[in-house]
């Protein structure tokens, strides 16, 4: 028989639609319009889950977001979710979900024999044990510890689904749409705003589901509210979290509700939403009483099982006792009578009452003065133990399969305590309020206006304030509002009924009142502590039904008032987020952007291999097939360099224009050397300090008229460098006339090297005498290439004759082609950045792994460049004594004794067995075979010629190297110059 | 989330923007010395307040800003070019 | 106070619980002490501990404007490691995590120190190059350090995601002494452990002044009365510019957010820590199954605690990044702590210019794996009123002298450490 306890009539379910889904295996049937909570108890499942550290049985406990209990494992495979809230995953045909937290069946879960070891399982047990003997916590008890901790199993699976981000901006935004959010937003919406209203459920009207009586002025005000242009309804789409500036995070359930998300639909999308003005009307939470066996299943909120009758046409039990301390409760025996379920009996621990009353007319059993004192059953709910208010001992039972209870009422204030509101407490509702805030307004039941009349009248005030507030001041027509009875809401004070057994206060993480008390004794009286002592109100639901009451025993234990204790500090999230919708779409390959040269094509058709320099993808080398093996093609491609001619896509490079009657004094301020003296169509080696004296960048920069500047950095510190100009220029020097502009992407540039460069260059080239004597080493002039406008640069990094050749971007390809051609006849190759490397090396020439950060000048070699006279950043700082001590490591270079012994960039450099340095670059020599190195040798220059050790414990290496001269190859210049 | 008025692009989000440091403290003469270089580099009033801060608006005009921002509500009071001055409201 | 054994737990389990005593006493100030520490986070208490338990020194006073164990403490991501590049540091945290590893029995308090191993991943030869030389720097200086091949990462770490990235991983860097630690349970045995030794812990205290005469600590003014004492050692993380202003001095600090979140929990699922190399993300498993991480700065100075979306979107896109089968796992709780950054990332252990006062500051966001190396230097250096030598370059004088600790070379900007 399928969905016995279906109501034949009513609802807002779909019957017609039969939807057949799976739990633990077994087969069941739901309709549109169930949640997987309404369906299994439709189904007559009560057993849903395991608690945290007892293993205890546990049902389905609200029907909401709030729910601590119902947690399953839905769908399977790499969209396994673990820990996913029955009370508000929507049904959908096929959906399969499984019991978590069990070992065994969920039946018959071995690990309930924790229940038997509760004496010593207690709050914070842990802090307290597992030391003896001392390694047996990290190899016993720890692993132990873990099995069992921890809720549902991810599936380890890459997540197929996809995510996307969105940004919106609103006059007013409405969270929670039931009747005060509704009201909130006709409101705002007849005055003219734009409008969103964020509904994290389905369907939209929240308590107004509950009542058919409301269901035209639901149905009406949606449609109202669609027809507004500048209204925006949101459904599916939880609000988690307040920040700063009204921006609300909340993320939208796009195709959570399918069996998975259509073709290029993602499974949800972030919203980051900036409102002018924010009206909260999340609701109110039910909460719980603490009672020995309160968490059985069969136990469940009274609105809960009210909403199972009346939204899903459930009936949750077919005998039932209602648990109240408030009036507003009675409805849900009215809503479970109608519903056919037998009412034993009312138990109310007051006296009297006007629902008490009326219960009594319409022939309830009332028992006041009565509390419930315990449960009896086994994994399902078989009695109802009932005993006079204070009488502390377990009383008669009555059978029952439902007890539904209610201890009152907690406002969601979750969104409203995230915007710094101030919380107060409520007297008479028992319960924090949100105080005064400039950021936003809570209206209806969050702010403890409870009842369908009296919300509504909130929300619509609320709604249109904000309106106003928005800059909407025209006076909204009235809007139409439902009228509905009104409810008391407010309780009597009980907390907790103590009678021997285990009363939850925290259903998920097995935090009973007896553990509150016990962190009390132990000095956690501090509602903070004793939360992070017990684990109350830490689990995926957050304390939502039992945070206060845990609150509420610790300020018993106190003899304080709970309006004294507090509640621990809300944080995001109001409810948990999916971590891929956090993330987004940027995510794996577009993790980050990808920038490419105006050669990429080029390089490409030539097979090259890419490696990554930042955001850039450069060229590491270009393999043929005749090479054996990486280093082959990269020493092939030296080898043409040096004895032939290359050509390398250098467009990476940072270039930055530095144009204005104050730009050679500008250079000088920045530069550790001279600028102002260059002569125009020059080019000079410039070195940059940060302020602390520490090598920022180096790169070499050019003098293009009186007042123009053509400045490069390394590929790395382009950006940096940028910044650091335009900020010291800003906040130093802003009486300099001197403007900064980015031309790296305007600009491609490609370097010719080698001793054939100059026969390429002169065929590519017009306009210039390329001859040495009239384009010496570090001229610059323009001229085309190709046919083209271009700019020739005579600089060399790798120690041969070179030129750079730089064009706009949009002529790069045409360049390199007409380059390579006239370089066949010479043998040219194109080399990538690990042969450019390479050569740099044996040139002595530093690069980013010398520029780390953590040397100076001196350290280099590069000390005599800096300017004796005149400011310059980094020039004070670098004159103090821990910078400029003889001992500190120098530039050196090393070669591996043994030629076929690798060294390897990032071993320590031992003398005498003392660490003293290390190595920055390694390669293999193509001038003279073999290793050879760059590193930072304390006492570098007196140990040239010494013979030490390249240390690399890490890979078990020592490997004996010679210091040399880092500058070994063509130490006098006369290739480049050549 | 920060909303700040770039005098230049108009009001915008933080994202745009790169904090760059305390715009109280003034770059040394050249000979001002290493005491003065030091207390400019390193030594910070690090006010739990009110605070006049450097930022550059990278993701719009790039020019460094002064901004008045409070560094516990957050909050932007004022945005000046970098040759303006802006006042620090007491506490 | 009766110490935690099998015994005491195996009786009191029999009788109900009901014999247990506060794990620390509510101390109210006394007038003067030999030593006040002002902060009771993991530090503070530490400093107090190390104080009676290695100098014997127990006329000592924590005074703490809040809760035990509420700041920094209470909200990081409890990783303990030593895997540092320079010697200056690599030695200190090398020390505090030889501290660690004693310490559920120094403090008779389980702290739960799981040494799970710290993978730093590292995506390109550059970075590659880097985690060697400080692989090595530590190997070299005693401290274990292996290096993981793309297979060895796969080993340790299943779940991460070896090529299909933007970065594909080259690579990690492991520490398999390194892991975590039970954050809170760390100031609460630091607070049992020297509260059992005489040491007064005064919450809800808060210090308004500094009594300085004469160029000398005299004590500190407070919302409970003023307390005298010859030596006073700051251990004030986020607050150590306000109480050294008080003293008449500005520190090399900036105050700086850091966000951290936890998820769902989850059945074992990460068995190391691990962190991203391509982006600023770490991540590791609690004992209770949910997975802590975090990223980056926030980026602007703050008092805040409280943190931004943007960052957050990043930490989680660097997470689903590195670890694909994060994406169907849930966010459960994120929150802020503020963070003294310092100008080369290294922290201060050592005196100030007035004399008698000492501090322990600047941790930057490494604070808590430092925690009991801190507490035992702050306490050496305030009972021999001289630096150990595993502190004597954590000084406030070193961007005087040109001397900075910078591990990553970043430079002098403390948003970037």
């Amino acid at each position: 028989m399928t969905q016995r306890h279906r109501l034949a009539t009513g609802g807002h379910v779909d019957r017609a639609q039969r939807l057949g889904f799976s739990f633990d295996g077994r087969r069941h049937e739901g309709h549109a319009g169930d949640t997987l909570a309404s369906a299994l108890l439709a189904n007559g499942v009560r057993l849903v889950g395991r608690s945290f550290k007892y293993h205890r049985p546990r049902g389905i406990f609200s029907a909401g977001v709030e729910e601590p209990n119902a947690l399953v494992e839905l769908r399977s495979g790499a969209r396994r979710e673990p820990n996913t809230r029955a009370t508000v995953a929507e049904l959908f045909e096929g959906l399969a979900a499984t019991s978590q937290n069990r070992r065994g069946s969920l039946a018959f879960d071995w690990m309930a024999v924790n229940g038997l070891l509760a004496p010593w399982l207690g709050a914070g047990f842990y802090y307290k044990t597992f030391m003896w003997p001392a390694s047996f916590w990290e190899r016993v008890y720890e692993p132990a510890v873990r099995k069992a901790a921890g809720l549902g199993r991810a599936s380890g699976l890459p997540d197929p689904d996809h995510y996307e981000a969105a940004h919106a901006h609103c006059d007013v935004l409405v969270v929670g749409a039931g009747v005060a959010g509704l009201a909130a937003a006709l409101a705002a919406g007849s005055a003219g705003a734009r409008v969103m209203l964020l509904e994290q459920d389905f369907l939209l009207g929240g308590d107004l589901l509950n009542d058919p009586a409301q269901e035209a002025w639901r149905s009406t005000t949606i449609a109202a509210l669609a027809a507004m242009p500048g209204v925006t309804i949101m459904p599916r789409t939880m609000a988690f979290g307040f920040y700063d500036g009204r921006v609300i995070g909340a993320v939208e359930q796009v195709a959570d509700h399918l069996p998975e998300p259509p073709p290029h639909a993602p499974r949800q999308r972030y919203w980051t939403i900036r409102a002018q003005e924010v009206v909260l009307a999340t609701g109110a939470h039910e909460r719980l009483i603490a009672f020995p066996g309160n968490d059985r299943p069969g136990v469940m909120l009274a609105g809960a099982a009210r909403t199972y009758a009346r939204r899903y046409a459930v009936r949750a039990g077919e005998t039932a006792v209602l648990f109240a301390t408030h009036d507003a409760a009675y409805d849900a025996a009215l809503a479970l009578a109608e519903a056919g379920t037998r009412i034993a009996a009312i138990i109310d621990p007051r006296s009297d009452s006007a629902a008490m009353q009326r219960a009594r007319e319409a022939g309830f059993t009332v028992r006041a003065g009565s509390v419930v004192t315990g449960t009896v059953g086994g994994t399902v709910l078989r009695g109802v133990e009932i005993g006079a208010l204070g009488s502390g001992s377990r009383g008669d039972a009555l059978p029952a399969d439902l007890l539904m209870i209610s201890g009152g009422w907690n406002p969601a204030v979750h969104l409203a305590s995230m915007a710094g509101t101030p919380l107060r407490w409520d007297d008479a509702l028992r319960a924090f309020l949100p105080g005064d805030s400039a950021w936003q307004r809570s209206a209806g039941a969050c702010r403890g206006v409870h009842g369908i009349g009296a919300a509504a009248q909130d929300g619509a005030a609320e709604g249109r304030a904000a309106a106003r507030a928005a800059g909407f001041a025209a006076a909204a027509a009235a809007v139409p509002l439902p009228e509905g009875p009104a409810a008391d809401h407010r309780p009597f004070e009980l907390w907790e009924v103590q009678a021997r057994g285990k009363a939850f206060v925290d259903l998920q993480d097995d935090v009973t009142a007896d553990d509150i008390r016990l962190a009390h004794r132990e000095g956690f009286i501090h509602i903070e502590h004793a939360k992070r002592y017990t684990t109350h109100a830490m689990g995926t639901d957050q304390g939502k039904v039992g945070g206060l009451v845990g609150a509420a025993v610790l300020a018993a234990a106190r003899g304080e008032p709970v309006a004294t204790v507090g509640m621990p500090r809300y944080r995001p999230y109001a409810a948990p987020v999916a971590w891929g919708a956090m993330a987004g779409g940027e995510v794996g390959k577009h993790f980050q952007p990808v920038r490419r040269t105006s050669l990429h094509g080029e390089h490409d058709r030539l097979g090259a291999v890419w490696m990554d320099a930042g955001l850039w993808k450069r060229p590491a080398y270009y393999p043929k097939a005749t090479d054996a093996d990486a280093w082959a093609s990269v020493k092939r491609e030296a080898h043409a360099v040096r004895e032939r001619v290359g050509v390398c896509d250098v467009s990476t490079l940072g270039k930055i224009a530095v144009e204005g009657p104050d730009a050679a004094t500008f250079l000088d301020r920045v530069y550790a050397n001279t600028f102002s003296t260059l002569a125009i169509g020059r080019a000079r080696y410039g070195l940059m300090l940060r302020e602390d004296g520490i090598v920022f960048d180096d790169g070499t920069t050019t003098r293009l008229g009186p007042d123009r500047f053509f400045v490069t950095t390394t590929t790395a510190q382009a950006g940096p460098v940028m910044q650091h100009l335009e900020f010291h220029l800003a906040s130093a020097w802003p009486h300099l006339d001197v403007s900064l502009a980015s031309v790296t992407d305007h600009w491609a540039a490609m370097s010719i090297a080698g001793p054939k460069a100059r026969d390429v260059v002169a065929a590519v080239v017009q306009g210039i005498d390329v001859a040495n004597e009239a384009f010496p080493f570090m001229a610059v002039a323009d001229c085309t290439a190709a046919g083209v406008p271009a700019r020739l640069f005579r600089i060399s990094f790798s120690g041969e004759l070179a030129y750079e050749i730089a064009m706009p971007a949009g002529y790069a390809t045409h360049v390199w082609q007409a380059v390579l051609a006239a370089g066949a006849p010479h043998g040219i190759e194109p080399y990538g950045v690990e042969a450019l490397g390479l050569l740099r090396i044996e040139k002595g020439h530093v690069a980013g792994a010398e520029l780390n950060g953590q040397t100076t000048a001196h350290d280099l070699g590069l000390g005599r460049m800096l300017k004796k006279k005149g400011d310059f950043i980094g020039r004070v700082l670098a004159q103090r004594p821990g910078l400029t001590d003889p001992s500190r490591p120098h530039l050196v270079g090393l070669r591996s004794v043994d030629p076929n012994r690798q060294i390897r960039a990032g071993s320590h450099l031992l003398v005498d067995g003392q660490d003293q340095g290390w190595i920055s670059s390694a390669t293999q020599s193509v001038v003279d075979p073999g290793w050879i190195g760059l590193g930072m040798l304390r006492d570098g220059a007196a140990r040239i010629g010494r013979e030490i050790v390249a240390a690399n414990p890490l890979m078990g290496e020592e490997v004996p190297v010679k210091v040399v001269t880092p500058h070994g190859y063509d130490a006098e210049n006369l290739r480049v110059r050549a | 989330m920060l909303m700040i008025p770039c005098p230049h692009c108009g009001a915008r989000d933080e994202v745009e923007f790169t904090y760059r440091g305390d715009a109280t403290v003034v770059r040394p003469a050249a000979d001002a010395g290493i005491e003065a270089f030091h207390d400019y580099l390193y030594l910070r009033r690090n006010p739990r307040g009110w605070q006049v801060e450097w930022w550059q608006h990278n993701g719009g005009c790039r020019a460094f800003l002064k901004v008045l921002r409070h560094t516990v509500t957050h909050e932007v009071r004022g945005v000046v070019t970098a040759t303006e001055a802006l006042e620090v409201p007491p506490a | 106070m009766a110490r935690y054994s099998a015994f005491r737990i195996l009786t009191e389990g029999l009788r109900g619980n009901s014999g247990w005593q506060p794990a620390w006493r509510k101390a109210a100030p006394k007038p003067s002490y030999d030593v006040i520490v002002v902060g009771g986070g993991g530090h503070g208490l530490a400093t107090a501990f190390y104080l009676a338990s290695v100098h014997g020194i127990t006329n000592v006073a924590v005074v703490e404007r809040g809760l035990v164990g509420q700041g920094n403490t209470g909200r990081n991501t409890t990783i303990v490691r030593s895997n540092y590049l320079l010697p200056e540091n690599n030695h200190f945290y090398e020390h505090s995590l030889k501290l660690w590893e004693g310490l559920e029995q120094s403090l008779n308090y389980n702290v739960m120190m799981s040494q799970r191993g710290v993978i730093n991943l590292f995506h390109n030869d550059a970075q590659r190059n880097a985690a060697l030389r400080r692989g090595n720097s530590m190997r070299l200086n005693g401290i274990d350090a292996e290096l993981l091949d793309r297979e060895g990462v796969r080993a340790m770490c299943p779940i991460v995601d070896l090529d299909n990235g933007r970065y594909p991983v080259m690579g990690g860097l492991l520490q398999r002494r390194g892991g975590t630690a039970r954050h809170d349970a760390v100031a609460w045995g630091f607070a049992h452990a020297a509260d059992a030794r005489g040491v007064d812990i005064i919450e809800h205290c808060e210090v308004t002044g500094m009594i300085v005469e004469g160029g000398a600590i005299r004590g500190v003014r407070t919302n409970r009365g003023e307390i005298r004492a010859p030596k006073v050692g700051l251990a004030v993380a986020g607050s150590t510019s306000t109480l050294t202003a008080m003293a008449g001095f500005d520190v090399p600090i900036e105050t700086h957010l850091l966000q951290a979140f936890v998820s769902e929990a989850l059945k074992p699922l990460i068995d190391c820590v691990v962190t991203f190399g391509a982006g600023h993300f770490y991540v590791s498993q609690s004992d209770k199954g949910g997975l802590v991480f975090g990223g980056g700065l926030d980026g602007y100075p703050s008092y805040g605690q409280r943190g931004t979306l943007p960052t957050a979107e990043h930490v989680y896109a660097a997470g689903v990044s590195m670890i694909p089968a994060l994406g169907r796992l849930r966010g459960l709780r994120s929150w802020a702590g503020v963070m003294d950054m310092t100008p080369d990332g290294s922290a201060y252990i050592c005196k100030t210019p007035v004399q008698g006062l000492y501090m322990t500051a600047g941790w930057c966001y490494g604070g808590f794996k430092a925690t009991p190396g801190s507490g035992w230097c702050h306490a050496w250096t305030i009972a021999k009123d001289a630096p150990h030598r595993l502190n004597a370059a954590h000084t406030l004088d070193r961007f005087r002298e040109g001397r900075m600790l910078d591990e990553r070379g970043n430079g002098p900007f403390f948003w970037a450490q």
